[in-house]
């Protein structure tokens, strides 16, 4: 390089250095991981399914059944990322882990465990919403803003 | 036949998510895909593209956090139906209480139980 990089414009200075940070990173191996996250994925709806099927033969209609399958669901998961085995799961699975419904509870029990020593009340109270607020946030907003629309633009 | 497609379309919205964090230059954490999966999957609720997917695939569509967006939307816009504009307030979290409440009291009392390891 002939220029001295001091007097690059700073905006050029941040992509060049981008460049050099992606070309140092190491590569995620792709493949590996989607089908990772395909397998467990997949397995964890197989099992909501299961579940699911469980509540329909003793006959609760769809949506309680679809209910009460969250609530097991995230039972489950609270459960193993208790004992540890939810976070194991999720290193071998990535996405796997993180996309079903189990993911978002150990997600809020995780942190929630970590930070038990500042407290019951900011401690574990608050970390339970370190990302299920932001899940929550996004999601009521969003479902909150399309409802109003759906209300003005198409008057049921 | 409902788990072989449960499974596959499961699978799938998995992939997607770790497509993103994989291919992408974008630092996209765990959390930015659960924020965008529950709002993506409320936006395609509301444009009526979600609930055929529930349709055929069953569990596949609604364990994942789409499925989660889905339900927000759907019960906002039944809230809409049955009572206007206030619908839109109460339908929503209405729809979810057991996802959210099971997240809470459960969540809450693996973290007094449990200890991290390591």
């Amino acid at each position: 390089m002939t220029t001295h990089w001091d007097s690059l414009p700073g905006e050029m200075q941040k992509r060049l250095y981008q460049e050099l940070v992606n070309q140092v990173k190491p590569r995620p191996p792709v493949l590996r991981n989607a089908g990772a996250a395909f397998a467990v994925g997949g397995l964890i709806s197989v099992l909501g399914q299961l579940i699911q099927n469980f509540f329909l033969a003793r006959g609760l209609t769809l949506l309680d059944a679809g209910a009460a399958t969250a609530a097991t669901l995230v039972f489950l998961a609270a459960l193993s990322t208790g004992l540890g085995l939810y976070d194991e799961l999720a290193r071998f699975a990535g996405a796997g882990a993180i996309v079903p419904i189990t993911g978002f509870a150990n997600s809020m029990v995780a942190p929630a465990m970590e930070y038990r020593t500042e407290g019951l009340v900011l401690g574990v109270g608050a970390r339970l919403f370190t990302v299920a607020g932001p899940v929550l946030v996004f999601g009521i907003f969003t479902a909150w803003a399309v409802a109003l629309l759906y209300h003005f633009l198409l008057r049921p | 036949m409902i788990f072989l497609k449960a499974f596959l379309v499961g699978g799938l919205l998995c992939v997607v998510a770790q497509l993103l964090m994989d291919l992408t230059s974008y630092k996209i954490t765990p959390a930015h895909i659960l924020v965008g999966f529950v709002a993506g999957g409320a936006l395609l609720s509301a444009l009526g593209l979600y609930q055929p997917l529930v349709n055929f695939a069953g569990a596949g569509a609604t364990v994942p956090l789409t499925g989660f967006g889905h339900l927000l939307a759907q019960g906002a816009m039944e809230g809409v139906r049955q009572k206007g504009a206030l619908g839109a307030f109460t339908g929503g979290v209405a729809a979810t209480a057991a996802g959210i409440t099971a997240a809470v009291v459960f969540g809450y009392l693996a973290a007094l139980l449990f200890r991290p390891r390591g």
